[in-house]
């Protein structure tokens, strides 16, 4: 393996390690901790990276990609159809008007071309989809109304990137313009547009066909094989997949991943596909905001500070202005609308693209584009820092707040108060019962096959690995009341209710226990709910053996019920007592003696007996000398 | 043409009784009586309301047959009455099911005669304590008979438990033919009264 390979990775993986967990510790989102740790390690602080720091960006932009494809799994198609409303509303109006005012100034008062003007306020209209969605998920505020609006906007941006960079060619009037795009869009390029046109919507066509017939399908093969990590090479896989189609049919491939991750958030794999892709999201994304910070060219901010601390007041007024005029048109309540335009005033990672390509193009002068780009990687760092700004200082001031207790939990959309783990024939009794009450359970299995029968059946059944946290997390533990670990492997309980005790502390968890030996390691654990498979069943059946020799039903019945509560409370005793094993079995033996006794006193009429309950005999006996 | 009676019969622990089964071993081995041991057949308590209310309405005489507890019936007989007597089935404007129909109440009580009356030990009579019950089966349209009360079950002996038992499935075998002096029988608090004048 190459050697500054490593050492390059051991440099990002510190920044990111160091500068995140620092900015986390002073309470700042990790985004600015990663554009910190790139300003350090880059060319103009540390210099450990040198210009690098862009292509890097262009590289880690696909966390961009799997940060909607996650999104789209969030989002079931009748919600997208939802919005679309407010997607083209609001998305359209915040793009145009900004666009209008950033033109007009760049023609009337810094005598720029109107080709010129009209590609650099394209490019400055973006907002940063990375860093912002990210900041609204960490804070958990991805479902207020501000956090919907400030997606919409996002995702119509998103849709813009690729007409724009079609049409910035044409602004040119020379048609020798050589261009190199690293883009395979050349593939159908020079097709008739008719074809263009077909091969376009033949392709998403084939997402939403192939999502539903081929992937769902296949993925549920994979999942046979009970290989993990093929589960998340297939994961990524799909989205590598999705995002070259759209590339070759001149699609944004964010645009795409979204769309299908919007086919299979109604799958049974949604959540496990989620846990899987989250971390090289998170990695890929911190890498794009370390580019971020080291592409920041300090050198030209400390040769021109005013122009550039004016070119980011200007550009930042003016988004925040048609920003909050459009959020009013929509009407967010103000608190809302604060948020959403705080959110949105940065510029975003596409500008680079833009511009970059403006550049190839001779559309806009060189001086110009680096003092751009280092507004928008400045206005990008900046934007934590004023959000926060709001959070503390500004927004307490408006009345109408928004209770973020009203969001839902960011994976999941149906809040159930019960999640059951494993749902062989134990859990699905569970889920059965409490279904026929009412209550509706989210469910996860790790068997594909059953998984299917059961999603048939009109059961919301996730397919996953249960012990592990990202699903547990994923399925809404942390919003969760009861957590009923009823897998059938004694293990994976065991490292489930020791996960779920750990992280999720507030959950009640109910457990199923195989035996007293199970249950004493869940006792252990610290749970109080146990419910052992040997105990209820066989007490049952030894009842109705009773009844079937001729015992009194009743009595059978109230026996067994003290059978059972007597077992329970011998459990507890012994559970002190456990460590020492010699005195565990000689008073485990003599608690089933005593149980013995108990029952035989019970039904022997002569003997001093615990339960005179209707017994006329020592009614007789005790009311003698009346 | 013979009635059908249908014997509600509730006693929580029956193998250790004297006098409940003492008399069941008297009762008669009739296809027109059928013996409903409540406690064998809702251990649970979960009474199913629609098979009770069919074998009510399936039976011209209904008997309550259970030890006195506490001046009430067991737990469970009350359970019975709380879930299978619905209104609208067995009472208000519709509820007409169980009208007509004869009902007999057979106790079993630990204390002498001497004990239920007025200057006893306790201090009412046993129609007294039996008034709830016998105004739930008066509501419900049914025709409560006087009841036949075993008295002092504590101190019975094998010849009066033989006399009780054998003049309970006389009773019974009469009531079924439905050749019982209805006004006769009215004139006497307790069925043990008239049993005794008409054998007598």
């Amino acid at each position: 393996m190459n050697g500054s390979f490593l050492l390059e990775a051991i440099i990002y993986l510190s920044a990111g390690v160091v500068f995140v967990s620092l900015a986390k510790k002073l309470g700042l989102s990790s985004v600015l901790g990663y554009v910190i740790g790139g300003m350090m390690i880059g060319p103009y602080v540390l210099g450990w990276i040198g210009t690098e720091g862009e292509d890097i960006m262009h590289f880690a932009e696909f966390g961009v990609v799997m940060m909607l494809f996650l999104i789209g799994l969030e989002i079931e198609p009748e919600q997208f159809w939802k919005m679309r409303k407010s997607i083209v509303g609001l998305g359209g109006m915040q793009y145009s008007l900004t666009t209008l005012l950033f033109m007009l100034p760049g023609i009337f008062i810094m005598g720029w071309s109107w080709q010129m003007s009209l590609a650099v306020s394209l490019a400055l209209s973006m907002s940063s989809t990375a860093i912002v969605l990210q900041t609204l998920k960490e804070k958990g505020l991805s479902q207020t109304t501000a956090g919907q609006a400030s997606f919409s906007v996002l995702l119509f941006q998103d849709i813009m990137v690729i007409p724009i960079l079609a049409l910035l060619p044409l602004l040119v009037s020379q048609g020798e313009i050589h261009l190199e795009r690293e883009h395979p869009q050349a593939i159908i390029k020079d097709l008739p547009g008719w074809l263009q046109t077909l091969l376009v919507l033949g392709a998403v066509g084939l997402v939403f066909i192939s999502g539903r017939f081929l992937v769902v399908p296949g993925l549920r093969i994979i999942s046979k094989t009970r290989i993990r990590e093929l589960f998340t090479a297939s994961a990524l896989l799909l989205v590598v997949a999705v995002a070259y189609l759209m590339e070759m049919v001149g699609l944004s491939p964010a645009l795409g991943a979204f769309l299908a991750g919007v086919v299979l958030a109604t799958s049974e794999f949604r959540h496990e596909l989620e846990s899987d892709l989250q971390p090289f999201k998170g990695l890929l994304l911190g890498l794009f905001f370390i580019g971020v910070g080291a592409s920041i060219n300090f050198r030209l901010i400390g040769r021109e500070p005013l122009t550039i601390a004016g070119v980011v007041a200007a550009i930042v007024f003016v988004k925040a202005c048609v920003l909050f005029a459009a959020g009013r048109l929509f009407r967010l309540k103000s608190d809302q609308n604060l948020s959403f335009t705080f959110n949105l005033s940065q510029v975003g990672e596409f500008a680079f693209v833009i511009l970059a390509f403006s550049l190839q193009l001779n559309l806009v002068e060189r001086t110009w584009n680096d003092i751009l780009m280092a507004a928008t990687a400045i206005t990008m760092t900046l934007t934590p820092v004023w959000i926060a700004i709001n959070e503390k200082y500004i927004d307490p001031y408006f009345g109408t707040k928004e209770t973020v207790e009203s969001y839902t939990p960011d994976t999941i959309h149906e809040k159930h108060p019960v999640i059951i783990a494993g749902f062989g024939h134990f859990g699905s009794t569970i889920g059965r019962f409490l279904r026929a009450n009412g209550v509706e359970a989210t469910i996860l299995d790790f068997d594909s096959d059953r998984v299917d029968l059961l999603r048939k059946m009109g059961f919301k059944v996730y397919y996953g690995d249960a012990t592990r946290l990202d699903l547990l997390e994923a399925a809404g533990a942390a919003h969760a009341k009861i957590l009923i670990a009823a897998i059938d492997s004694p293990d994976a309980n065991a490292i489930l209710i020791h996960n779920a005790r750990k992280h999720f502390p507030h959950l009640h968890i109910m457990a199923r226990a195989r035996n007293r030996f199970d249950a004493y390691d869940f006792l252990d654990e610290g749970v109080t709910h146990i419910y052992r498979e040997t105990l209820y069943t066989s007490v049952h059946l030894a009842a109705d053996a009773l009844r079937h020799l001729g015992f009194r039903a009743y009595t059978v019945k109230r026996m067994a019920q003290n059978f059972i509560k007597y077992d329970e409370e011998a459990l507890m005793k012994l559970k002190s007592e456990r460590n020492n094993m010699q005195q565990y079995i000689f008073s485990a033996k003599k608690q089933i003696e005593m149980q013995e006794k108990l029952l035989h006193e019970d039904l022997l009429q002569h003997l001093t007996s615990s339960d005179h309950c209707w017994d006329s005999g020592f009614v007789r006996e005790k009311t003698k000398q009346l | 043409m013979l009635l059908k009676a249908l014997i509600l019969f509730a006693h929580p622990r029956l193998e250790r009784s004297k006098i409940h089964a003492g008399l069941l071993r008297y009762l008669p081995n009739h296809p027109n009586i059928y013996l409903h041991d409540l406690y064998e057949e809702y251990p649970d308590f979960n009474i199913d309301i629609k098979r009770e209310q069919a074998l009510a309405e399936a039976h011209d005489i209904i008997v309550w047959q259970h030890p006195m507890y506490w001046y009430s019936v067991p737990p469970l007989l009350k359970q019975w009455l709380d879930m299978t007597l619905e209104p609208g089935w067995a009472y208000g404007p519709e509820g007409r099911a169980l009208a007509g129909k004869k009902l007999l109440h057979v106790v079993s009580t630990g204390g002498s005669a001497e004990a239920y009356a007025k200057g006893g030990r306790n201090r009412f009579t046993i129609r007294e304590f039996l008034a709830p019950l016998e105004q739930t089966a008066h509501l419900c349209g049914m025709d409560y008979l006087p009841p036949y009360i075993i008295f002092g079950s504590h101190h019975l002996d094998e010849e009066s438990l033989h006399s009780y038992g054998s003049n309970l499935a006389w009773l019974l075998n009469l009531l079924i033919s439905g050749a019982a002096d209805r006004e006769g029988m009215k004139r006497f608090e307790y069925m043990n009264d008239w049993i005794t004048q008409k054998k007598v």
